[in-house]
């Protein structure tokens, strides 16, 4: 595959945008568009996936760098010829996903309770701030504390603290065997069941709830799992993979669905929420998605008690707030961050937050 | 009497109002124990320390020095490596020590809720009737606090596998600098916003007080096996560590030591090491039973196929406990040999590491001070421990200087000039060598953006353009005065 490094074409734009005083859209492979608020108008789009191929790649070292435009399902075919892995299990929603988007909206997939989210893997940067300089955090290194731990900063921060240029993740080999068992439960012993599993030995790396059954995959050496296997209730699943890749990528039937999404974070224990809707539990029962069409302040209300947090994640109501709102002195350090980054506030506007 | 004393007499005043009389000190010889940290080269005594007992306490004292326009240095065990700690003669130190109980354990989502004073290993002891742990063991984990552990991203043997502090903490509760207590990152996975939580980690004490930590817990592995292998050449056993990474196994632990500490540690714990190998690996395995002793055979596989020419696996949890002991005790044992040793904390990329210790070893003659290598091998982080004495006249800045030539080398290799001890003001003057000025003018900001008064431990971790440009120019002299001509002693 080609690659190409259009960092100081990139960084042009930037300084045009300075000097014109125009907002900028970064745009990788756009599968992620629907994620936040839209770019509100004159913004310029800024096109990343030109800026693309794998920097480095050295499996013993377990590190990967790449330029932020190249094609998630690359890296991943990348990795997998090696016998490795983005251990986050990133969704994609859709063959255009590029690494930096991935980063920049920092989601991760089931294996996530139990491997890591996506910051957990990012090592370090090659940034476009709003000023147009290109600075370096973070390097290819696992252990690092020089400096503050700004390249984690960039994960989930959905482009507006500036352009990721270069990405170094760390890199995991993948599972020798992996089996799924499902069983049929009730919604709150398949809760019970998922969180009593965080105190056991075992090789487990994904846990849902859907449809009335409570899935279970484990992973691991081959010994590891076939021990597992007798340790944990119920039938094996056949083309588990087909599985998991459609509850990572919203392919499942559950996802057929024209209501509000909302992506809920709870503890894991948390009992069933007393909401209108239908319900899967991914991460062990850890993110809730609902479609629902009880109004967003009642969904947050609830979920409130339980100590949680919910964003809109398909079909919010224009003027919603799609991201839990931040208590004022939060939002103020956001604010201060944001303007040391992007004093002219080029970057996604209002894309988290309306004054962000 | 000058404002300066005016202000400084009622500060002192006002602590002494907030706080019961025990935990005001203002005597120099009650102080005395805070004036340093791990890092006994710089001393300094504080303008008062204070012991508060609740975070309201806490709050007050934020608020007083805030109004005074007085900075705060925090400290936890005072364990820290790099001066972190370190006192400023017109500050107040605040030991958190006395906040140190654990507020809750919740076996049913694996966390547990902590103040900042509790040790690292009184959490895992904690938790050990679930069937649970805290996974980063920093080797100073007896004494060490979980508020330190944060503010310095601490890891340990197992942080290849486990991760660092980072990867194993879910919320913080802050005191800011005008007294304001937020709260960091969710009991949830995720949480809203920018990643705070990863700013706050390895912070060094520069962004706000960390009063309560949430961490993640982990079920306790059911077996832990380690394998010892000795190589006659230390590029081999970099070799070896490779390979086992690449036949797609993670090591809980994968150390590696050169002859120099293997001997120290052989002497002083007796763990049974091999005292005429160049290097030794050890390879700790954890997980399920079968895992165990299906990993220990390819690993030990691996290990004869990259030539060690001794592969032992432990007979039993005391063999087991006592190669670590050998590692553990490293330092330690460096001290015994030597009167005063150094401690680097450089991190690489793995594959520079047959580079990285051959120039180590040419630096070290150049010198004339003897380096030992103990090594995080797995992850890359390497510890040269510099044997000096501070006896003899320069040594120390010799050695300071020997030091701060091999995290230059980290640097040009594509690595680090602190893996996991921090920058505090040991290694402020490298951190103009690993930056540019325009992403340390982004540390700075992002310190503004937490504190805008700039109280919290001013003058650590990220130094001045001003001060970088003066490093600069005497690292030009440093240059000149290291021509190959002149004899050094």
């Amino acid at each position: 595959m080609s690659t190409a490094d259009i960092g100081e074409l990139l960084q042009q734009q930037v300084l045009d945008a300075l000097r014109n005083n125009t907002p900028l859209n970064i745009c990788g492979g756009g599968s992620k568009v629907f994620l936040g608020n839209p770019a509100p108008l004159p913004a310029l789009p800024v096109e990343t996936s030109a800026h693309h191929g794998i920097v480095e790649y050295d499996p013993r070292e377990l590190v990967l760098t790449a330029r932020g435009g190249t094609p998630l399902l690359h890296i991943e075919s990348v990795l997998a010829e090696a016998g490795q892995m983005l251990a986050f299990e990133p969704p994609h929603f859709g063959n255009s996903a590029t690494l930096g988007g991935t980063l920049a909206c920092g989601l991760s997939g089931p294996r996530r309770p139990y491997s890591g989210a996506a910051r957990d893997f990012m090592l370090g940067c090659r940034l476009l701030n709003g000023r147009g300089e290109i600075v370096r955090f973070g390097g290819q290194v696992m252990k690092n504390v020089a400096g503050y731990d700004i390249s984690r900063l960039m994960v989930g921060a959905y482009g507006t603290l500036g352009i990721l240029l270069d990405i170094s993740l760390k890199v995991l080999p993948r599972p020798a065997d992996s089996i799924t068992v499902a069983r049929k439960c009730g919604e709150a012993e398949a809760i019970a069941d998922m969180s009593a599993l965080l105190s056991k030995p075992y090789p487990v790396d994904a846990a849902c709830y859907s449809n009335e059954l409570c899935y279970v995959r484990l992973s691991g050496s081959i010994q590891a799992v076939k021990e597992a296997r007798t340790k944990i209730p119920g039938d094996i699943v056949p083309e588990a993979a087909a599985f998991w890749q459609a509850l990572r990528e919203h392919t499942l039937p559950f996802f057929h669905n024209n209501s509000p999404l909302y992506r809920i974070m709870v503890k894991p224990a948390t009992p069933p929420l007393p909401l209108n809707g239908s319900c899967l539990h991914d991460w062990g029962g850890a993110l809730r998605w609902l479609y629902s069409h009880e109004d967003v302040a009642t969904i947050r209300r609830q979920v409130a008690q339980a100590g949680g947090q919910v964003s809109v994640f398909r079909g919010g109501a224009a003027g919603t707030d799609l991201f839990q709102p931040l208590p004022a002195p939060l939002l103020a350090i956001h604010q201060r961050l944001k303007a040391s980054f992007d004093p002219a506030h080029i970057f996604n506007r209002g894309r988290i937050y309306s004054n962000l | 009497m000058s404002h300066h004393d005016e202000n400084r007499i009622s500060l002192l005043r006002s602590l002494q109002n907030l706080l019961p009389p025990e935990s005001v000190l203002t005597d120099a010889e009650d102080m005395h124990p805070f004036e340093c940290d791990g890092l006994a080269v710089y001393r300094q005594l504080p303008l008062a320390v204070a012991l508060p007992e609740t975070v309201e306490q806490i709050r007050d004292i934020m608020r007083l020095c805030h109004e005074h326009k007085v900075p705060v240095v925090a400290r936890g065990a005072g364990t820290g490596l790099s001066g972190g700690a370190l006192p400023l003669a017109d500050g107040v130190l605040l030991s958190l020590a006395k906040l140190n109980r654990i507020l809750h354990i919740d076996p049913q989502n694996a966390i547990a809720t902590v103040q900042p004073g509790v040790r690292n290993q009184a959490i895992s002891q904690a938790a050990a009737i679930h069937g649970l742990y805290y996974a980063p063991d920093p080797s100073s984990q007896i004494a060490c606090t979980i508020g330190g552990n944060v503010a310095e991203n601490s890891g340990g043997v197992h942080c290849l596998k486990y991760g660092l502090t980072v990867h194993n903490i879910l919320m913080l509760k802050v005191v800011t600098m005008e007294g304001d207590l937020i709260s960091i990152g969710a009991e949830t996975l995720d949480s809203p916003g920018y990643d705070l939580l990863a700013l706050m980690s390895g912070s060094e004490g520069l962004l706000g007080i960390i009063v309560e930590i949430t961490v993640k817990l982990l079920a306790k592995p059911e077996r832990a096996q380690v394998v010892l292998a000795a190589f006659d050449d230390v590029t081999r056993a970099g070799e070896a560590v490779g390979a086992i990474i690449a036949a797609g196994i993670i090591p809980a632990g994968l150390e590696m030591m050169d002859k120099l500490a293997i001997q120290a540690a052989e002497d002083f714990v007796h763990a049974g090491y091999p005292r005429d190998a160049e290097a030794i690996l050890l390879c700790e395995l954890d997980g399920t039973d079968a895992e165990v002793s299906e990993y220990i055979m390819l690993v030990r596989k691996i290990l004869i196929g990259c030539g060690a020419t001794e592969v032992r696996t432990a007979a039993d949890e005391t063999e087991r406990q006592l190669f670590w002991k050998g590692r553990k005790s490293a330092f330690p044992a460096v001290g015994r040999i030597s009167p005063d040793y150094y401690c680097m904390d450089g991190t690489i990329p793995r594959r520079h590491l047959p580079r990285v210790l051959q120039r180590i070893g040419e630096l070290s003659g150049e010198y004339k001070l003897a380096v030992a290598n103990v090594f995080h091998a797995g992850d890359g982080n390497l510890h040269p421990l510099i044997l000096f004495d501070a006896n003899n006249t320069g040594e120390l800045e010799q050695a300071e200087e020997l030091g701060a030539r091999i995290l230059q080398l980290c640097v040009e290799v594509g690595g680090t000039i602190t893996g996991e001890h921090g920058v505090g003001i040991e290694k402020i003057d490298q951190m103009c060598v690993q930056f540019k000025s325009a992403e340390l003018t982004q540390f700075h900001e992002v310190k503004a953006a937490f504190d805008p008064s700039g109280l919290l431990n001013p003058g650590k971790a990220v130094p001045t353009l001003h001060r970088c440009a003066e490093f600069g120019a005497m690292h030009v002299h440093h240059g000149r005065l290291s021509h190959p001509e002149l004899e050094r002693f």
